[in-house]
């Protein structure tokens, strides 16, 4: 509370000081189209001067003014700002008082439409001459993004391989296994937060607990539905039920907040050729290829792994072949569990995390797995991988805001071809 | 402490404008989900359009009312369509996740800041209802009865909005005692058996896609046309599912089901709500501040809404009114 007042208080008085800093805007409450000319040609830029620039609206001038020695202007437009507001205008530089040769590096400029949409000042840049050349090389951003994706990828393989798991052996569709990556990052968290451990032991008992938090999720609810012989439809829209009563939970005791994790160093950026890799971001990658590894071998080589590709496949032959399928359940939701909780870890320290960091990543981890094919513990390590490229590549192309949606359309796509994903088996379905 | 305002309050909410937006959604998700068996997560996205189209084309490009909102329900059509091609084939698991991942596409290309001059990006279109608050009947002073207080405008939507609630569900129940929805409630008992009667099993649900994504758009115009405001975090996937929360108290495949679930739903939340507003406001609050905060009291209805979704799922999954014999929700 105490903290918040302070905030407060310094808002009110930086808002305070800069009003008083600015004397020019207290002197008139018009509003000012202002701006600077510079040539880049040179190096230094050299501002221009005496160059003739006018204000139109609905095709009349209103206003005019021309830049000064230092290469700025100032033209206050006729009008309260009440009125300006919402109306459209235009800056028009009169391109025959430029100095000779110049032209403005962004044409279009010499005629620059505009709407008033807040009652303060307006600033117009002019730059003339070409464009200093500071954009990377198309190679190194695809060479930047792929590495940035395959780390992506291999973050998400983690929180996906519970999920799919999960699925291959009952069936369930959990949307709650969002709130089991959340309670990884959390658990961590409350340790360092709470009692100050360090960042390593916390993640460690963190995982542990998420192990555990995902058997009781089977113990408490999914065990006792599978018992009752609830449909699988209506266990996917309990897991939702679920979802939300464990999200609200999580923001009831740890707040809105974003969080990050102490006692964990970036290090410094290493440069391969103009690629920039984190070392932190490396390193939490190997850390996720040796468990995909391990992960992978034990499913394959184990026998419990076996017993769990057996029950994937059929469990009722499965049962009848003698293994426990009740074992090889609680064995994956325990397993899940601490992977999920370890993808929430290591997202939060590569990202930061708050309440809802698993649900935020959740239709990523079920595109990667619907991708790659329900159940499939490789098809879901590939569509990972190819969900956090696709996720990052799309960036060169598409603003950045939009990169998630890339991955959602492309989920849609592929199923329009591959009804059972990548890697999945044939069926009909429809 | 006034106890009898944390009545009202919830009398208000329960039959508000908000109790019938997701009214009017569960009305088109029951369509999909209650007759027809389909897992369609993406209900949100049918409202998003409805409600973008009538507030872009006013707000952005300066249409009057009535053609929007022809507009709105047409591009209800052609999502049900662009969404149906590639999701219909699909098994009930797929479709869910394909059509919340579809829904979450199109919120966050509407919602983006490179279509900001048409969507208005975070802060979408508001202020687009003149045209519909010029046909207000209802007396500027609002209206007051049974210590229940409605703004004028509020009032009129809510006429509105019962009335073509109402309207509605009696389309709806003649549909499904026709031979139409007899195939549909048929495609959800048994898939199969219906193509081996040579109907088009295809064609029949994207004809229910189409329907009840017209009414899910038309919940989202009224949602616009309620808040005078449409923005992407209105349409999100919790709007899809607190939609299924509202069917599933009700009751799917029942014509009431939505209304009933609607008018529960709203009443119960909107009475959490101002209860645990109450029990944590003042100076001396009845819950200590240490053990919840009044930041802290607005959670509660979102945690009992998680806990009900569970608890109807498990116990009663044919809702308050629904009949157990009507919707085996596991038919395939």
């Amino acid at each position: 509370m105490r903290l918040r007042t302070a905030a407060l208080l310094s808002i009110v008085v930086g808002t305070l000081m800069m009003g008083l800093m600015s004397p020019a805007q207290a002197a008139n409450d018009a509003i000012d189209v202002n701006g600077q000319l510079s040539d880049t040609r040179t190096d230094p830029a050299k501002p221009v001067a005496g160059v003739k620039i006018s204000v139109e609206k609905d095709g009349a001038e209103i206003a005019t003014g021309t830049s000064g020695p230092d290469g700025s202007f100032s033209i206050a437009l006729p009008g309260t700002p009440i009125d300006l507001l919402g109306e459209q205008i235009t800056v028009k530089i009169d391109t025959d008082t430029l100095p000779k040769g110049a032209e403005l590096r962004d044409p279009k400029k010499t005629s620059y439409k505009l709407t008033i949409k807040t009652d303060s000042d307006i600033r117009i840049g002019y730059a003339i001459g070409p464009a200093t050349d500071n954009s990377v090389g198309l190679f190194t951003e695809i060479g930047q993004s792929g590495i940035n994706g395959i780390f992506l990828g291999l973050l998400l393989a983690l929180a996906a391989l519970g999920l799919s798991l999960v699925f291959g052996t009952t069936g369930l569709t959990n949307f709650a296994h969002g709130e089991l990556i959340t309670f990884g990052a959390l658990a961590a968290f409350m340790f360092q937060d709470q009692w100050g451990w360090t960042f390593f032991p916390a993640a460690i008992v963190a995982v542990i607990l998420s192990g555990a938090f995902g058997l009781a999720n089977d113990r408490l609810l999914w065990k006792p539905l599978r018992g009752k012989g609830t449909g699988l439809i209506a266990m996917m829209i309990v897991s939702i039920g679920l979802s939300i009563f464990l999200r609200n939970i999580y923001q009831y005791f740890f707040g809105a907040d974003n969080h990050q994790y102490t006692g964990v160093a970036a290090g410094k950026l290493w440069n391969i050729g103009s690629i920039g890799i984190s070392p932190k971001a490396f390193y939490i990658a190997v850390v996720c290829v040796v468990i995909l590894v391990v992960v992978s071998l034990a499913v394959q080589r184990t026998r419990l792994g076996k017993a769990t590709r057996a029950v994937s496949d059929n469990p009722a032959l499965a049962a009848s072949s003698g293994i426990d399928v009740d074992r090889v359940i609680t064995t994956i939701w325990i397993v899940g569990g601490a992977l999920a909780g370890l993808s929430g870890i290591m997202w939060g320290l590569t990202n930061g995390f708050d309440y809802q960091v698993g649900n935020k990543i959740l239709l990523l981890v079920f595109a990667a797995v619907t991708l790659g094919g329900l159940g499939t513990i490789w098809g879901t390590m590939a569509g990972s991988i190819i969900v956090g490229l696709l996720v990052e590549m799309s960036s060169i192309i598409l603003p950045s805001e939009l990169k998630y949606v890339t991955a959602l359309v492309v989920l849609v796509l592929i199923l329009l071809v591959r009804p059972q994903g990548l890697l999945g088996r044939a069926e009909r379905v429809g | 402490m006034d106890w009898s305002s944390v009545l009202t309050g919830a009398i208000e909410q329960g039959i508000g404008p908000s109790a019938i937006i997701y009214c009017l959604a569960a009305i088109g998700l029951n369509i999909h989900f209650g007759y027809t068996g389909l897992l369609n997560f993406g209900q949100a996205a049918f409202m998003m359009v409805g409600g973008y189209a009538l507030g872009s084309l006013i707000q952005t490009w300066g249409w009057p009312l009535f053609p929007s909102l022809v507009v709105g329900l047409l591009m209800a059509v052609v999502l049900a369509l662009v969404l149906g091609v590639p999701t219909l084939r699909l098994r009930a698991d797929y479709l869910a996740i394909a059509t919340i991942a579809a829904a979450e596409a199109i919120r966050q290309v509407l919602g983006s800041a490179a279509l900001n001059d048409e969507f208005g990006g975070q802060d979408g279109r508001y202020g687009f209802v003149d045209g519909m608050r010029s046909l207000n009947f209802v007396p500027s002073g609002g209206v007051h009865f049974l210590g229940l207080d409605f703004r004028s405008y509020d009032f009129f939507i809510m006429i509105v909005g019962w009335t073509l609630a109402l309207l509605l569900c009696g389309f709806v129940f003649l549909l499904m005692r026709s031979p139409w929805g007899r195939v549909l409630k048929s495609i959800r008992e048994d898939e199969d058996a219906v193509r081996s009667l040579g109907k088009n099993v295809y064609s029949y649900k994207m004809q229910a896609l189409v329907l009840g994504g017209v009414i899910g758009a038309l919940a989202g115009i009224m949602s616009g046309l309620a808040t005078s405001n449409v923005a992407p975090s209105d349409f999100a996937t919790d709007t899809t599912f607190f939609t299924y929360t509202v069917l599933l108290i009700g009751g799917a495949a029942r014509v009431f089901g939505p209304v009933a679930g609607a008018l529960i739903f709203w009443f119960f939340i909107s009475g959490l709500d101002l209860f645990f507003d109450k029990m944590t406001s003042g100076a001396d609050p009845s819950i200590p501040a240490s053990i919840m905060s009044d930041d802290q009291a607005s959670l509660m209805r979102l945690i009992f809404l998680g806990l009900i979704l569970m608890l109807i799922m498990i116990y009663r999954p044919q809702g308050i009114f629904g009949d157990r014999r009507e919707l085996a929700i596991d038919a395939h």
